[in-house]
């Protein structure tokens, strides 16, 4: 389908897909295996400028926008969802100074971040998942530093980034209205990580536990303002989301892309298998739902580059649409493979496990379905 | 450092056809892509300049379409790009083709080293590149793998053999063509291709490059195709079988029957 991408967003397209098929198709296997960090492919993003493609040009970046990144990162994400992960994680690390971030703050991160400093965002605590508003970890203002202490639970780039975006309690007596956000650098005394953690899927992706110990952070390292945390997390996820959304259709093309391509060479009562009305009908679900999935998020992300007030309604349809396409798509995948399919020496089965984060993560599905309800019923009230 | 790098449009396929009238390849519907061993000449000069400083000039001789290959170069960090292309030009072999070259390049004039690809993927010759070097009278260095160092106007580079490698010093300015062993070329980059959307590519014609008329295109290529064919698979060999000993006297005789 065509959807009327500027020429320039053809190009960001290309150049990422044949990123994807020349470096990243090859060593996916790999790095599942070992689950390393592909600091190389951090290295070709960089080389190739996509890797601050969202990020402004007076800072470095290439200066494209939410649909440039989810490009990349449905790009990337068809080879494989882990490796893309160290693009879009950095991308979620990253809005917050983008969005909020002073003109210091952004002069000093962002021509990093675009030069392969990679970034991370840290919200997610052990009792505070979906809500967010249970977050522990506090910051207490002494002098020209606040004290950060407290620790994130799986935080994606956690180890490997050198920016730490990090939502902290400055008064817990206010609620949601009390957090506040913060750059935190890796070199700082005081922030430590914990073991990587094993995964079902996207293993190609560090996930670790972020630790801070009386950590001292400067005070022109806030973001915006104190009590603005809260704004600072929820403006980033709507910006970000249609991002993971992007991971996930990646994903399901992958699959979709492998599926149609042994169904072809797979011979079965003497004919490949993609003869047979049985597959052919799977596949064609699978495309139209993915077509149906892609079209919702490049809309999505249009709408919040075009400066859209209000975007939390949509970036949530096309999170939770797209991740549960890509779930469904990748299962079907597996059934096209058969027995095949469901061993590790296929590449399929990996798609699946790295397909059902997408569902979880930055807001479950059943988040979202919230967000989306609650956005609906505002509506009414108002007439709209 | 003045570089300049040699570089042919092929067409995209390992699966070329010829026309069985004319004997040459047809081209229709067959995307067009730099040749691929150029890409490591490209790379290998653009790392060149970030290593000393300088300039890369890349030229093909070609069609009007064979702008996009130099804006692909450019696109890879090559500085200027240069089309030469005549209708004169057309039906050149080798020795025309490096004569046309090498006459470009007299009209750029200063240059340190020149690199082509070791061969074109369509023709494979591999003949263009020292050809422009006789051309030129300067020295060549063929398959190199390395470049070691550039000292002053010395260049130490390793060349490949079948064996392993020679290590060769060569005066400059020198003509190298080089090997896929030599580096692994990079991707584009974003802002490389959009430096090639609006570069502006020079273009000059035969007169431009003051080519002798007689030494280019048809008229100044000594070669004929007569036939091109797809030669027929070798044969299986024979495999003997039974005890060792009548085996070895066996295969003394068919030996002495092919009279090796």
């Amino acid at each position: 389908m065509d959807y009327l991408l500027t020429e320039q967003q053809v190009m960001i397209r290309d150049l990422a897909r044949k990123v994807a098929r020349e470096k990243i198709k090859p060593i996916a296997a790999k790095y599942d295996e070992t689950e390393e960090f592909a600091w190389d492919i951090v290295k070709v993003l960089v080389d190739s400028d996509l890797f601050g493609v969202y990020i402004p040009e007076a800072y470095g970046g290439f200066g494209g926008g939410v649909v440039d990144m989810c490009l990349v990162a449905e790009e990337l994400s068809r080879a494989c969802g882990g490796i893309a992960l160290g693009f879009a994680g950095t991308g979620l690390g990253t809005f917050p100074i983008i969005l909020y971030g002073s003109e210091e703050q952004k002069k000093k991160y962002l021509p990093a971040i675009a030069k392969g400093r990679v970034a991370a965002f840290c919200i997610t605590e052990a009792e505070a998942g979906s809500d967010a508003g249970s977050i522990r970890t506090n910051a207490r203002k002494e002098g020209d530093h606040y004290i950060l202490n407290g620790t994130k639970q799986w935080i994606t780039n956690a180890g490997e980034a050198e920016v730490y975006t990090v939502i902290a309690m400055t008064d817990k007596t206010k609620g949601a209205r009390g957090a506040s956000a913060f750059i935190v650098e890796k070199g700082m005394k005081g922030i430590d990580f914990g073991a990587k953690e094993k995964k079902l899927g996207i293993r190609a992706s560090a996930t670790r536990e972020v630790i801070f110990t009386d950590c001292k952070v400067p005070k022109e390292n806030l973001i915006s303002k104190e009590g603005m945390g809260f704004i600072v997390a929820m403006k980033t996820f709507d910006n970000s989301r249609p991002g993971v959304a992007a991971q996930a259709l990646g994903i399901a093309q992958g699959a979709l892309d492998l599926a149609v391509e042994y169904a072809r060479k797979r011979i079965q009562f003497g004919q490949p298998i993609s003869s047979f009305q049985a597959i052919q009908h799977m596949m064609a679900d699978m495309a139209t739902q993915i077509e149906a999935a892609r079209a919702l998020v490049y809309a999505t992300a249009r709408m919040v580059d075009s400066g859209a007030k209000s975007v939390a309604k949509e970036s949530a349809m096309a999170k939770m649409f797209a991740s549960d396409v890509a779930m469904k798509v990748t299962v079907d995948a597996i059934q096209i493979f058969g027995g095949y399919g469901y061993m590790r020496d296929y590449p399929i089965e990996k798609y699946m496990r790295d397909a059902k984060i997408t569902q979880i993560y930055e807001g479950t599905n059943q988040i979202q379905r919230n967000v989306i309800a609650a956005n609906l019923i505002k509506e009414s009230l108002k007439g709209e | 450092m003045n570089i300049i790098v040699c570089i042919k449009q092929v067409p995209n396929t390992t699966d070329v056809k010829i026309d069985p009238v004319t004997n040459t390849l047809i081209r229709d519907g067959v995307e067009s892509v730099i040749n691929p061993f150029d890409t490591y000449a490209i790379e290998e000069a653009v790392r060149l300049k970030e290593r000393f400083g300088g300039k890369v000039t890349v030229i093909t001789m070609g069609p009007p379409q064979a702008e996009n290959a130099l804006k692909e170069a450019i696109g890879l960090g090559c500085d200027e790009a240069i089309l030469v292309s005549d209708r004169k030009f057309a039906g050149s072999d080798t020795w025309a083709t490096s004569y046309t070259l090498s006459s470009a390049i007299r009209k750029v004039g200063l240059y340190d080293v020149i690199i082509c690809g070791k061969q074109a993927s369509d023709g494979d010759t591999a003949q263009v590149g020292p050809g422009i070097s006789t051309h030129l009278d300067i020295p060549q260095v063929t398959y190199v793998k390395k470049i070691e160092e550039i000292t002053g106007n010395k260049a130490k580079v390793e060349r490949m053999t079948e064996e392993g490698y020679d290590i060769v010093e060569t005066p400059l300015p020198c003509l190298f063509t080089v090997v896929k062993e030599i580096n692994t070329p990079r991707l584009p980059s974003l802002k490389g291709m959009m430096k090639a959307k609006s570069a502006k590519i020079t273009k000059w014609t035969a007169d431009d490059i003051k080519a002798d008329a007689r030494s280019v295109g048809l008229d100044g290529s000594p070669t004929r195709v007569v036939k091109i064919f797809t030669p027929q698979p070798r044969k299986g060999g024979e495999i003997l079988k039974g005890d060792t000993m009548d085996i070895a006297k066996e295969l003394v005789e068919l030996l002495k029957d092919v009279v090796i």
